[in-house]
């Protein structure tokens, strides 16, 4: 996995509560195999009028906000379906943190595995981000610090568990450290399971 | 495990959990032990490709069951799939699942359906186990006292890969269902009065176990509907501790265990129960005798009302951010406040899905079409949840009564419920649904979702607007 550190740049406002997954990849795309080039079809129904032009209206359509780095969400943003596209799809964007008082909890997870870091903060501090975002600004986010920083503005900490913080670190491949690390560890599980209930090894 | 250390009273899930930690890491996460993976056509050839471009095998092939649902047709199944996306993605299954020597259920096998139909229906599915799927609505199989949760193509690719993932314990969350469901009120009505309850985030960070004397009595097809829309209140999980109608439902599945196995099997499931003075984090408390048909009027799992209710009144809402939610959902739901939800018109109808495909739905439908037709201003279609669903209906004759009542009859697959196939709705149309989601776009591009229970969907089909089923049996 590609690591995240720190990143500076714009951040957009999508103050809209419950943004699903359908919403950020409809599903009519998920026919599509692959993992890359996916961000053609990010929020493809809110992009694009029915006769296929961009709406002017959807805010990553605006001048100010088409390089967008950094999303402020409404709250559950990323809630519904589990497909990873939606990250994916973002990420292929440019979008790699997204910040809200919530998030859909596969959505989130997923993110995790994409070199992407959605942070949870309070509801009056995502407030006061979406006043900034409507404004234009850009953030810093450091992940090496755990802090969000602006012009004009108190540096904001923020949490996230230590080892989804080293895994996007330092890049981690978390099926090569599990096969390296836990290897000995899952074989005694097994072994053990194995004579607990062994009704499960039946077929193995 | 069976030797659960148990000097404290411990939920249902807080067991499911500890009996399958393989590590604990110093930050609080822990390595999960995975003993069944169900997968399918969408979420799984990115996992695949993965395991191959870094060299890696499958661990477990034999804990692993594939089968093609999202991207299939629901007609003309004697012919090669027409849409050639779909036809790739359900061939790359095949070929995926042949190379890492998993067992896929083909489209032409008896037993293809929908992953959440048919891990119960052929026993894949069992108590105390964990079991993952790269898809949300896995919380179904928690109906068995299985923990079970929905996962990304990349976790799809570390139990194939390891048999285990990194997470992080849940909160308990207790709904707990009393009283006697009056006529016409199901599962479903259930599950979308407890989302509405808790809210599309009340339920985040939780794992929800549903008890109470009405859960209790409810049918093990009923149970999987309750714990299948876990995941619209935010639960990855959800559970209802197994008792003997679990394993009544259980026992002869061609996956379940057999003989001495299965009396061993047993007396390890009877100890599944949350232990008396076990403590939740949380405990929600439902009055079943309350309770009328519901509908969903809105875009959201939790924006329903009792089917004799209106839609809102968005100055009514207690803060701006909700009055702006209620807007833009009856904005897209083509509704006005305060309209009556029996005055909405509708112009199609499906039943079916993973929450909603499984016979005694089609049998709760059927009572109230038999013998009718649907209004002339409706289609609909009735679209099995598996093969065996099928088998089984139509040597009950319901696929007669939808014949004859206008609707049409269909093979196995999640269809209208994800609209990937062309089981689709044009734009501002709208549908008295038995699925799961009413999303923006969710079957359609501009497509309009009322969700409900089948009988309802029935009801509404012959008045040709949102029904109060009570009103037709």
């Amino acid at each position: 996995m590609d690591r995240f550190e720190r990143l500076i740049g714009r951040a957009a406002p999508m103050p809209a509560a419950d943004i699903d997954t359908d919403i950020i990849f409809p599903a009519r795309f998920l026919l599509i195999t692959e993992k890359t080039g996916l961000g053609r079809y990010a929020f493809y129904d809110w992009r694009y009028g029915a006769d296929g032009k961009p709406a002017p209206d959807f805010v990553l359509n605006q001048p100010a906000y088409r390089d967008a780095k950094i999303l402020i969400c409404g709250d559950n943003f990323g809630c519904g379906s589990s497909r990873e596209h939606a990250p994916w799809a973002l990420r292929d964007l440019g979008v790699s943190c997204l910040i809200s008082t919530s998030f859909g909890e596969i959505f989130r997870a997923n993110c995790f595995k994409n070199a992407m870091l959605p942070i949870v903060l309070p509801p009056e501090t995502v407030a006061e981000l979406l006043r900034r975002a409507t404004q234009g600004v850009e953030l810093e986010v450091d992940l090496t610090t755990c802090t969000l920083s602006g012009a004009d503005m108190t540096p904001i900490p923020f949490d996230v568990d230590p080892s989804r913080r080293e895994a996007l670190l330092e890049g981690w491949d978390e099926i090569a450290i599990a096969l390296r690390k836990d290897a000995d560890a899952i074989a005694e599980f097994e072994q053990r399971q194995r004579l607990t209930q062994p009704w499960l090894y039946e077929r193995d | 495990m069976a030797e659960i250390p148990s000097t404290l009273p411990s939920t249902l899930y807080d067991k499911l959990w500890a009996s399958h930690v393989v590590r604990e890491y110093d930050d609080g996460q822990s390595l999960l032990y995975i003993d069944r993976h169900l997968v399918h056509e969408v979420s799984s050839p990115q996992a695949f490709e993965g395991l191959r471009a870094a060299g890696r095998v499958v661990r477990r092939p034999a804990a692993q069951l594939a089968v093609a649902d999202h991207a299939v047709p629901t007609h003309d199944r004697d012919k090669p799939i027409a849409d050639p996306l779909a036809r790739k993605q359900v061939a790359l299954l095949a070929a995926n699942t042949a190379e890492f020597s998993l067992r896929n259920i083909a489209l032409t096998d008896a037993d293809q359906g929908i992953v959440h139909v048919i891990g119960p229906e052929l026993g894949f599915t069992q108590p105390g186990i964990t079991l993952v799927c790269g898809d949300s609505h896995t919380s179904t199989h928690g109906a068995f006292g299985a923990l079970a949760f929905g996962i990304g193509s990349s976790e799809c690719e570390m139990v194939l890969a390891t048999q285990t993932l990194r997470q992080r314990r849940a909160k308990n969350l207790n709904v707990r269902i009393d009283g006697d469901l009056g006529p016409g009120v199901s599962a479903k009505d259930l599950i979308l009065a407890v989302v509405a309850n808790l809210g599309t985030a009340g339920a985040t960070g939780f794992a929800i176990e549903y008890s109470g004397s009405t859960v209790r009595r409810l049918s093990m097809e009923a149970r999987l509907t309750l714990c299948n829309m876990s995941i619209e209140a935010g639960a990855r999980t959800g559970l209802v501790a197994p008792d003997e109608i679990t394993f009544a439902y259980l026992k002869d599945r061609p996956l379940a265990p057999k003989g001495e196995m299965w009396t061993a099997a047993l007396a390890y499931w009877r100890s599944l129960v949350s232990d008396e003075g076990a403590a939740f984090d949380k405990v929600v408390q439902i009055d079943a005798d309350a309770f009328a048909p519901q509908a969903t009027w809105g875009t959201s799992p939790d924006q329903s009302a009792s089917v004799t209710d209106a839609t809102p009144d968005p100055s009514d809402a207690t803060s701006d951010a909700a009055r702006r939610r209620i807007e833009r959902a009856l904005d897209y739901m083509g509704l006005k406040p305060k309209t009556p939800l029996r005055d909405v018109a509708i112009d199609r109808v499906f039943i079916g899905s993973c929450t909603n495909g499984r016979i005694e739905d089609l049998r709760s439908a059927a009572a109230v079409l038999k013998g009718r037709k649907i209004a002339s201003s409706v289609g609909g279609i009735v679209v099995p949840g598996s093969g065996a669903v099928k088998r089984q209906a139509e040597a009950e004759g319901l696929d007669a009564v939808f014949k004859d009542a206008g609707l049409e009859w269909r093979d196995a697959g999640c269809s209208l419920c994800v609209a990937m196939n062309d089981d689709r709705l044009a734009p501002g149309q709208r549908c008295a649904s038995t699925s799961n989601r009413n999303f923006e776009g969710r079957q359609g591009q501009g497509a309009r979702t009322h969700l409900m229970s089948p009988a309802s969907a029935a009801a509404s089909a012959i008045a040709g607007r949102i029904a109060d089923v009570r009103d037709y049996i």
